[in-house]
């Protein structure tokens, strides 16, 4: 202690002082660099620095048709491709004005729905893991996504990336036998989401970890325009199936679960519901699917007369826009993708700040942002 | 409210706002902006979510694009302003809605549309020190090659 050489008081002293978060670190999901002022233990600032994933998508799709660019839509959101695809064909079709068939959608509907199910397993598979409970929870998840995952397999050769819906309908209709698979996965799903209840939604560990963390209050998450199941976690019931529903998103009974604080907790809560009414909406669609032709026949270009459309749809993210511009030819003029997770990771600051260190990583687990459609 | 009513509503209150010819937008003068903002926020129309911002580069001028959404009211606004291609600016609208921040920073990164008190205004996805604006029509990447068109 003596060549410390500490005469006052005030030669003790502590500091402020700048810490890198990622971009490689493991529970960013992905590539999301955090600056993070810190004292002691304690956040007092935090930037995000975002675009190393920056692909340009809204450039290239000015140089591809509007088929062309449905594969790069699957690499927007790619642990949910279906959806992705879903908003992009309904917006180029609403440019179009160009109506489907009933069995396009309900396929789309039932497609739509599993893959939101997939996605929601991902999102709580990887926020316990966040939260430390290591490995388990998620390999617990991934079984079930691997079925869901297995079954998009057959309907449409694909794993991740389905490229599935098409602009007039979708690639092939429904193989054989698939409908019982679906039936079967629907009654294994519902006793898996209740073991998740049994082992991690109450388990006290958990709750303790996740409960009064990262508080989003309503007015705060509506001025940020955050979306999807984490605006529903702070307490407003907006849901695009329900408030203005597309395809045939009306013909169903489902609930909207909505949250009470607003906590990571909520947060994780909302996407177990959800998962049970996906199944309910799944199983309703299969037990009316009209019989026919699932796709309308159109030419492989289109060419949709000058104009512009904008069209949302509910992805298990938040609202997925995508504004079109036309000026008649084969290509977008102007092709704009509104992603969820960039304006649901822009409240990311305000959440952090004033929280401890150990808090991040389960604040930014619990918000479930995906950099592939932040960057672009 | 139907989007007649909601135009209406306006024009009583901003007689030089104008309808878009083909789409359903409103056109306002660019220094009307944040009057018309603060305006649309509170009743009778609370749009208290701004949901996209972004532009669309015309060659001879560039349309800036506001989507707003009310929660309570479940209706939706697109506005339009025209902006010169040269040194396009405008005012920001961070101080009434929080997430125009980065929609901004976003549109001002690939747009190069400045907008004036701006509480952070750097680039977004581009690098820091990129030169140029990618979605502006006029704009060459280095090593792009445009695919033969159909």
């Amino acid at each position: 202690m003596a060549d410390l050489d500490i005469k006052e008081k005030k030669d003790i002293f502590t500091e402020e002082f700048l810490i890198n978060m990622g971009p490689q670190h493991p529970s960013t999901h992905g590539v999301l660099s955090l600056e993070l002022k810190l004292d002691g233990e304690m956040v007092l600032e935090c930037t995000p620095h975002i675009g190393y994933l920056h692909r340009s998508f809204e450039k290239l799709a000015e140089n591809r048709t509007y088929t062309q660019f449905i594969p790069f839509t699957d690499r927007l959101d790619y642990v949910a491709s279906m959806n992705n695809n879903l908003g992009y064909c309904m917006a180029v079709e609403n440019l179009l004005k160009l109506d489907i068939t009933d069995r396009a959608k309900y396929i789309r509907v039932i497609v739509a729905e599993l893959n939101r199910i997939a996605s929601h397993l991902i999102a709580i598979g990887t926020f316990a893991q966040d939260l430390g409970a290591f490995a388990t929870p998620l390999f617990y998840c991934f079984r079930e996504r691997e079925k869901i995952v297995d079954i998009f397999n057959e309907i449409c050769g694909n794993r991740l990336t389905y490229n599935y819906i098409r602009i007039g309908g979708v690639q092939s209709d429904l193989p054989k036998g698939i409908e019982e698979k679906i039936k079967n996965f629907i009654k294994y799903m519902r006793s898996k989401i209740d073991e998740y209840d049994w082992l991690l939604t109450y388990n006290v560990i958990f709750l303790a970890r996740a409960k009064n963390i990262g508080l989003l209050r309503k007015d705060i998450a509506i001025n940020y325009s955050v979306t999807g199941p984490n605006l529903r976690a702070s307490g407003v019931k907006r849901d695009l199936r329900k408030d203005r529903p597309y395809l045939v998103y009306d013909k169903f009974e489902f609930n909207v679960p909505v949250g009470v604080n607003g906590d990571a907790w909520d947060r994780y809560k909302v996407r177990i519901e959800e998962m049970r009414q996906s199944l309910k909406i799944v199983e309703q669609a299969l037990g009316s699917l009209p019989q026919g032709d699932p796709t309308v026949k159109t030419g492989r270009v289109h060419k949709p007369a000058a104009g512009e459309a904008y069209f949302r749809t509910e992805n298990p993210r938040g609202e997925l826009g995508f504004y079109i511009v036309s000026d008649g030819s084969a290509y977008p003029y102007r092709l704009k993708i509104r992603a969820p997770s960039f304006s649901n990771l822009a409240v990311l600051p305000e959440l952090i700040k004033d929280a401890k260190i150990a808090d991040i990583v389960c604040i930014s687990g619990s918000l479930d942002i995906l950099m592939g459609e932040i960057d672009r | 409210m139907l989007t007649t009513e909601i135009f209406d509503l306006l024009k009583a209150k901003f007689p030089r706002i104008a309808k878009e010819e083909g789409t359903s937008a409103v056109i306002i003068p660019k220094e009307l902006l944040l009057e018309f903002g603060r305006f649309i926020k509170d009743a009778p129309l609370i749009f208290d979510d701004l949901h996209c911002v972004t532009a669309i580069d015309k060659k001879e001028k560039i349309d800036l694009v506001y989507i707003f959404y009310s929660n309570p009211l479940q209706h939706s606004l697109t506005l339009k302003i025209y902006l010169g291609p040269e040194d396009p600016k405008v005012e920001s609208l961070a101080a009434i809605w929080k997430s125009a921040n980065w929609l901004e920073r976003e549109t001002y990164d690939l747009f190069g549309v400045t907008f004036l008190n701006h509480p952070d205004p750097r680039r977004i996805l581009n690098p820091y020190d990129w030169k140029g604006y990618p979605l502006r029509k006029n704009y060459s990447a280095p090593n792009f090659i445009a695919k033969p068109k159909l």
